[in-house]
């Protein structure tokens, strides 16, 4: 068994906004091992990215409130001073970013902001640290490294700025990577590219990776395991293979859903998840995927679920999820139920 | 059929949200600090230079060679200058001088900016001209041009207004031509070509009323910027004749005696400062305002 | 590059021809004859046809023009009136004084200014941040001519620091030369620094809030390196379009502040030749300033390219 790497337990963070203070996330608890890649799941507002900023605490602390504890090697992240927070950063866990085209700083080249990284947390000289950028780019596979490392950015492609990011984040080998929708901004090949690249680096140094993104094809491609959130709440959490065979939450079944197959027919009609996300000023009272629901009764309209354990390690947040199996016939439902729509 | 509003129904419900639409700008007018303190110190102005005169009895060019540069207080409010004219009543009569000159000054740019910067957006071969040609008299520091033309015009009130139009139409025509090019690309306006809308039709009702925020903005800092180039012309002695009692011309007087009557100097330079700092206040607050851009950047 | 300098330069040929043309324009706009309003009311008939002919204010317009711009593009202003001697020569005379301040007032402000942006912009909403806009705001609310005579009454008259009139050349010393300068810089450099100390607060602000300052924080950059590695730099460039765009107002306000404290530059030239009519001088003067005020903004955006490595490369 590896070991636990980040532990997050009942995370809360509060937003002071004009209007009040807002949860964008509420009570969200979930652990990554040693080499394992967690993915969480969810649209965009469902407070995904703001629990991967949360780790590194990069929001704007001055309108920031947290609760709970975020456990790296079992020491909180929460309670960290300024500087132990500098010695973490870049060096224990690194980030990637979701857009490669703004992430990077214009006005230096690609070697100097890697060179950056690795002087401040490793005794290298400056000579060193240029030879060790160069070595990275190379692992990247970004073609002739040792032109491209006196490049500025916009002088590269949307998936080699990528790979500088990737090259960055990993120059001092951390021990967690989070990445924050890494190939929403990528096209289509070059997205596969960089999840191939992100899992074989994840081998080569052992790492622990959060795999923050909206998109479920990515989550089958890198993850082992899974966590569905929605509007700040977990409201699943599984392994990959159950999420896809068997979706225990109304809401995760919709997303399977809507995912469109390749092979099927054109004409059939995408599953769309009715109505729209609600904003976090006006969370309904019960649970929070109750207005959206097909299956939603009084008890979801008025008492909101907690997130209970079922099975071995599966986890759901919904008061009526094995009714809703049933209905569905059986734990392989929605499964077959794809299958028939591809046939 | 039940859903048919009759005409009247509508109009009422069209007055409604104009009405809510206009609380909701008077609201956020009211929240906004900037504009409230500007605009309460601009009325504050604005009603001193109309009523104040009928609290003195003196005229601003009564002279009294008895009473000449007398210090602040007694009768004399603000003391008297070196031909014995009572200051107070000057300063007053110099607001009312400021005030006007900018108010024109920000209308006739503003109409002349809309025209030129409407045209000129949507014809492309004017364009190239006018903007050339802002582009030139742009390249004057303003207060520099306001001299040179004053210079031949010769120093008098209605040649201040004229010089000081000239020096800022064209970056009233700037901005409201930029203002245009971006809503021309919107796709109501392409609608409306395509409707066979004559270009004046577009121009007039669906274009214009889209610059009018920036227009009215800018046209605060006019207003704030003609009134300290006309204090500077007055006061190098091309402005204002002499006996009328315009700001800069008191400074003037105020400066062969500034190590004798400090007052002549400080009166009338708080005001034109006051004056300004309420009209910048009251833009920065109006663009904040208006510009749903800069709303979004303060949150 | 080469050609991107060339491309901007040939920009500036109908630019400076509109320049050229208002300046021309500026003698023919007098009300009444030209000469006669140079001579004055006393002036015989036979003087007005006299100078008229010397003016060449006989010819056609055009002709006027094409041969005024013939000799300006020569470098030849004209002759002053008053003083007997070629406008240009006249100029260059005063512009030691202007140009001594314009450049002090400009460093005063680019010092002050710049970190106090800076500073508001990293603590955004603060006190702090509250009272630098305040005041920047008053700073932009007083022209420089009346924070003269506000400085001349303080400084001068209460407290009696420094000299409130007058020039000494650097050759009288260099202290001597900033003394006398001091007030006359505090007064022209306040708006300026008002104006560069918001436009780096704003920029600042766009940037701080850029991913790639986030990507640095996530690296484990110190916050103080972080503002000023990461964010200055790119916060550059509209700070420096500002400080080019005001540098001909810096200049302009020069002229303003020489006469509040009698300084003898370009500014007391302008205005004694107002006095005057000595049209020559106002024309060459006038349109010196607006060249060199071309120019400065052209050089800026060259500097862009040196900040700014997209702008460099781009135009290859």
């Amino acid at each position: 068994m590896s070991e636990l790497l980040l532990e997050v337990k009942n995370l809360k963070v509060h937003f002071d906004t004009e209007n009040g203070t807002v949860t964008a996330v509420d009570d969200v608890s979930f652990s990554v091992k040693q080499g394992e890649t967690v993915g969480v799941v969810g649209e965009s507002g469902c407070g995904k990215s703001v629990t991967a900023e949360s780790i590194l605490r990069l929001l704007n602390e001055k309108h920031t409130h947290y609760e709970g504890n975020i456990l790296f090697e079992e020491k909180d992240i929460l309670k960290f001073s300024y500087s132990e927070l500098q010695k973490l950063r870049g060096n224990d866990i690194s980030m990637i970013f979701q857009d490669p085209m703004s992430s990077l700083n214009p006005v230096y080249t690609v070697g100097n902001q890697i060179v950056e990284a690795l002087l401040l947390h490793q005794n290298l000289t400056k000579k060193e640290a240029e030879v060790k950028a160069v070595e990275m780019l190379k692992l990247t596979g970004i073609p002739l490294p040792e032109k491209r490392v006196n490049e500025y950015p916009h002088e590269l492609s949307g998936g080699m700025r990528q790979r500088v990011m990737i090259a960055m984040a990993l120059s001092c080998k951390p021990k967690l990577l989070i990445a924050d929708e890494p190939t929403t901004a990528l096209d289509v090949t070059t997205q596969s590219q960089i999840l191939d690249l992100i899992n074989e680096l994840k081998d080569e140094f052992n790492m622990g990776t959060i795999m923050i993104t909206h998109d479920l094809g990515v989550v089958a491609e890198v993850c082992t395991k899974v966590v569905v959130m929605y509007l700040g709440q977990v409201i699943e959490e599984a392994s990959v293979e159950s999420i896809f065979s068997s979706p225990l939450h109304p809401y995760t079944q919709g997303l399977l859903k809507s995912i469109p197959h390749i092979e099927g027919p054109r004409d059939e009609k995408l599953y769309v998840i009715e109505g729209k996300v609600p904003t976090l000023t006006q969370i309904p009272k019960g649970c929070r995927f109750a207005p959206r629901c097909e299956f939603a009764t009084e008890l979801c309209r008025d008492k909101m679920p907690q997130l209970e354990s079922y099975e071995n390690d599966l986890k759901v947040r919904c008061w009526h999820f094995k009714d809703i199996q049933e209905k569905r016939g059986g734990l392989n439902g929605i499964r077959n139920e794809s299958q028939t729509v591809n046939s | 059929m039940q859903n048919v509003m009759t005409e009247e129904q509508l109009n009422v419900l069209k007055s409604d949200m104009k009405k809510k639409h206009r609380n909701l700008l008077v609201k956020r007018f009211l929240s906004n600090k900037l504009a409230l303190s500007g605009s309460i110190i601009m009325i504050v102005i604005i009603l001193l230079a109309i009523i104040a005169p009928f609290f003195t009895s003196f005229t601003p060019y009564e002279l009294d060679a008895m009473k000449r540069l007398k210090a602040p207080g007694g009768e004399h409010f603000f003391g008297t200058d070196n031909y014995g004219r009572d200051l107070f009543s000057r300063v007053v009569h110099g607001a009312r001088v400021s005030l006007m000159i900018g108010f024109a000054v920000a209308i006739i740019t503003s109409i002349l900016g809309m025209i030129i910067g409407l045209y000129s957006a949507y014809f492309k071969k004017l364009d190239g001209v006018l903007m050339r040609i802002s582009d030139g008299l742009m390249a004057f520091p303003a207060i520099l041009l306001a001299i040179a033309i004053m210079a031949s015009l010769g120093p008098r009130l209605e040649n201040v207004i004229i010089a000081l139009t000239i020096v800022f139409t064209p970056s009233v025509a700037r901005t409201v031509r930029s203002a245009v090019l971006v809503v021309k690309e919107q796709t109501y306006v392409e609608a409306l070509r395509a409707q066979g809308a004559s270009s004046s039709r577009i121009i007039w009702l669906n274009i214009a009323p889209n610059v009018l925020s920036p227009l009215i903005v800018q046209a605060t800092f006019i207003f704030a910027d003609s009134i300290i180039i006309e204090a500077a012309l007055s006061f190098l002695g091309a402005g204002i004749p002499a006996p009328d009692p315009s700001w800069g011309n008191l400074l003037y007087d105020g400066k062969t005696v500034i190590f004798n009557a400090w007052w002549m100097t400080l009166f009338p330079g708080i005001a034109i400062m006051l004056t300004v700092f309420g009209l910048n206040l009251f833009g920065d607050g109006l663009r904040d305002l208006l510009d749903p851009h800069n709303n979004k950047a303060k949150k | 590059m080469k050609g991107y300098i060339l491309k901007r330069l040939l920009s500036l040929i109908p630019v400076l021809l509109v320049v050229a043309v208002v300046v021309f324009l500026l003698m023919h706009i007098t009300p009444g004859d030209p000469a006669a309003v140079i001579l004055g009311p006393e002036a015989s008939p036979e003087e007005v046809a006299e100078l008229r002919e010397e003016l060449g204010l006989n010819k056609p317009p055009i002709e006027q023009f094409i041969s005024w711009f013939g000799n300006v593009l020569q470098g030849d202003f004209g002759t002053s009136i008053f003083m007997k001697q070629p406008v240009s020569q006249a100029f260059f005379e005063h512009l030691g004084p202007t140009l001594s301040l314009a450049i002090m007032a400009q460093v005063l402000a680019i010092v002050v200014a710049i970190p106090l942006g800076v500073l508001a912009a990293k603590f955004r909403g603060s006190i702090l941040d509250q009272t630098f806009m305040g005041i920047s705001l008053l700073g932009i609310s007083v022209p420089s001519f009346l924070l003269g005579l506000f400085l001349i009454l303080l400084i001068g008259v209460e407290l009696k620091w420094l000299p409130v009139a007058g020039y000494k050349p650097i050759d009288a010393g260099l202290v001597n030369h900033i003394k006398y300068l001091i007030l006359p810089a505090i007064a022209l450099g306040s708006m300026q620094a008002a104006l560069i100390a918001r436009m780096t607060r704003s920029s600042m602000l766009d940037v701080l809030n850029a991913n790639y300052i986030k990507t640095a924080r996530s690296k484990g950059v110190k916050e103080t390196i972080i503002v000023i590695k990461h964010t200055l730099r790119n916060a550059f460039i509209p700070i420096l379009t500002i400080i080019g765009q005001t540098f001909g107002t810096l200049v302009a306000g020069a002229a303003v502040v020489e006469t509040v404290f009698n300084i003898p530059g370009i500014g007391q030239l302008i205005i004694n030749s107002v006095e005057r009519r000595d049209f020559a001088v106002i024309q060459g003067s006038v349109m010196l300033i607006a060249v060199s005020y071309v120019l400065i903004n052209l050089v800026i955006d060259l500097l862009y390219g040196v900040i700014d490595p997209r702008v460099r490369l781009g135009r290859k």
